[in-house]
């Protein structure tokens, strides 16, 4: 059964404990306590908290991650399995497979991992749901320490009963729309928010469907191509070549060729 | 020892015409920026982003030199299967050119990837509902082929009478198998971006993409090897098939006006036709992408302009200029709005690039001055034969 997170927006107080403690048990690099939190998602940052500001309104603190799509562009894309969807929900990448050809990031409708560009090595950074951690029985990071419930983790269809009755308690505190339920075929993260998600900077033309459909219908016929066009080839080669045989023979004076 | 530095000199000054001069700028050039892409990494030689993941090398050597390389199979099909015997003096070049493009086309990749030293697992490691698993395979499958295709001239070459026998034998199994991988793998490359729907403009994004990347590598394959067939004729000194070229310029017009029809009707059938004339970016990069498609129909369907040289080779050069607008439109130009990111190549990204052409076509110098690719020419007085 997948498990997810369901991340409330009206709930988020901006702390950011859950990007701090996602840096820390996936050992990523602390960003200098003096600078300016980190805007969007990096190679060292498989989570970001932001925050909007819209005239004569309180600020809104949100999050962004991976989705973990219930099934992955990104897993579908990837040539030697490096990504996979782990039964449990996880999308989780094995840099020792990935021979770094991107088609992931081209793939992913939510345009989440990156990459270390600057490495020698490079690897694509991303969410990966501290499958570590499930494996251990414990929650992701940052649902294990926000203070608030903003995010909180279970299994995918309890969550999205949550999240229904939240709007339907609330309507006045949503919009009705909870991203993640349907976008690109449904997705193990699922978000709410009070200001519609497109102001957000999330992206609301992800279809509806699940978009590894869209390369399978053609790759699916491989095998058939590889058939009728061996036998087409082979079939036309064999016309072509019994009809100049033919001819040159009629060319011949023969005696027999009457018969 | 006088006489002999002063010949030197003469000679040198003969050979280090500004043509070579460039060429030796271009490959030193390209040998540090090497060094500097495998030094450095990925970001200190391109401009690729998290949002822009594929850029130049993507779009020009490897999507581009895929389908500029289809001439091999192109000519494989119609002299061989189709059995248009005429053509026969033209097959060895495309072939040769074939797999040097994949060549470059694997070089182009390994300064791409980034992880280069793990691109075997592709062997080891499957994931068939992957467009990219199948690019791989047919990327290596079919150089293979291409290599073993042009084993004879290597062994007619040699003069080695028994495995040209042997490899005759199994020629005509090999070019079945050589046009249906050329069919998967130019057809893959526009399934690549089947998985792109939003980010993809709407100009280029359509469920036809395989087919027209198909049909499109068909019209590009004979007007390479038009195109090839001038360079080579001025480059090394040869004659020139004028009037079999010319033949094949017929050929050409069918097949681009067959692809130049699908692609209008799917954008009919699309609605997309409004976005071609908005005046954006996007609209001008694909209007003068088609006309680089539609105009040589103007002299391909007209015998006695088809005759003239100039514009027998300018039509060819204007679909292969077409061919690499269309790659690159597709895999770069139609997808940087849609992602909200912003790319134009870093100047060692466009080296790069003109360094492993330049080195694939000094490759194919050196290999056609020493083996029998090009059918011997009818002697010409005054004219030393290459041997």
């Amino acid at each position: 059964m997948h498990k997810g997170l369901l991340i409330d927006f009206t709930k988020c107080v901006g702390c950011g404990a859950c990007a701090d403690a996602c840096r820390e048990v996936n050992d990523l690099p602390q960003p200098d306590p003096a600078g300016s939190p980190p805007q969007d998602l990096d190679g060292s940052n498989y989570t970001v908290v932001l925050t909007h500001e819209a005239a004569g309104k309180e600020p809104l603190h949100y999050r962004k991650l991976c989705m973990h799509c219930e099934e992955p562009a990104c897993v579908s894309a990837c040539p030697v399995g490096a990504l996979t969807k782990r039964p449990d929900g996880p999308v989780v990448y094995d840099s020792g497979l990935c021979f770094g050809c991107r088609y992931c990031m081209t793939a992913c409708p939510f345009q989440v991992p990156r990459y270390t560009w600057e490495r020698l090595a490079p690897v694509v950074s991303k969410c990966i749901l501290c499958y570590h951690r499930l494996d251990k029985g414990q929650e992701p990071a940052c649902a294990a320490v926000c203070p608030t419930g903003a995010t909180r983790f279970g299994p995918r269809d309890v969550l999205l009963r949550i999240a229904r009755e939240r709007i339907k308690a609330h309507p006045e505190l949503y919009v009705n729309h909870i991203y993640g339920e349907r976008e690109g075929g449904g997705t193990d993260v699922l978000m709410l928010s009070p200001v519609p998600f497109e102001q957000l900077g999330f992206r609301t033309d992800v279809p509806h469907k699940a978009l590894p459909d869209l390369t399978w219908v053609v790759q699916e016929k491989i095998p058939n191509i590889v058939l009728t066009g061996g036998v087409f080839l082979g079939g036309l080669y064999w016309l072509v070549n019994r009809r100049m045989r033919l001819a040159k023979d009629s060319e011949r004076p023969c005696e027999e060729q009457d018969q | 020892m006088v006489v002999d530095a002063e010949v030197l000199k003469l000679e040198l000054r003969k050979r280090l015409t500004p043509g070579w001069f460039l060429v030796g700028i271009i490959l030193l050039g390209g040998l540090i920026i090497a060094v500097r892409r495998f030094a450095c990494g990925l970001g200190a030689v391109t401009n690729l982003s998290d949002q822009i993941p594929w850029g130049f090398w993507i779009g020009f050597d490897v999507v581009s030199g895929v389908a500029l390389a289809a001439g091999g199979f192109t000519m494989a099909f119609i002299v061989h299967i189709a059995g248009d015997k005429a053509y026969r003096p033209l097959v060895r070049p495309a072939i040769l050119t074939a797999f040097l493009g994949y060549i470059i086309v694997i070089v182009g990749l390994l300064f791409d990837l980034g992880r280069p030293w793990n691109i075997w697992r592709a062997i080891f490691w499957w994931n068939p509902h992957s467009v990219m698993f199948e690019v791989a395979w047919c990327v290596m499958l079919y150089t293979t082929v291409l290599f073993l295709e042009l084993l004879p001239v290597v062994f007619e070459g040699l003069r080695a009478e028994a495995p040209l026998r042997m490899m005759r034998r199994i020629a005509i199994p090999l070019y079945i198998v050589g046009i249906i991988l050329s069919t998967l793998h130019q057809s893959s490359l526009g399934s690549l971006f089947l998985i792109v729907p939003t980010k993809l403009h709407p100009l280029w994004y359509t469920p036809m993409l395989p087919v027209l990347f198909f049909l499109s590598a068909l019209t590009v394959g004979a007007a390479m090897v038009i195109f090839e067939a001038f360079l080579s004729s001025k480059l090394m000194k040869r004659g020139l098939e004028l009037e079999l070229l010319s033949k094949l310029g017929r050929y050409l017009a069918f097949i681009d006006l067959f692809y130049v029809i699908v692609k209008v009707q799917d954008l009919g059938k699309r609605g997309a036709w409004g976005h071609a004339f908005t005046g954006s970016y996007e609209s001008i990069f694909f209007i003068v992408e088609m006309l680089l498609f539609i105009l040589p129909l103007f002299v391909l369907f007209n015998a006695r302009a088809r005759m003239q040289r100039s514009l027998l080779f300018t039509s060819a050069l204007m679909v292969v200029l077409g061919l690499v607008l269309n790659r690159i439109n597709v895999s770069l130009v139609g997808i940087i709005r849609g992602t909200g990111g912003s790319y134009f190549p870093n100047w060692q990204e466009f080296w790069i690039s003109a360094f492993v052409v330049v080195a694939g076509a000094l490759v194919f110098g050196l290999i056609t001055r020493f083996l029998p690719v090009f059918p011997k020419e009818e002697a010409e007085p005054g004219k030393a034969s290459v041997a």
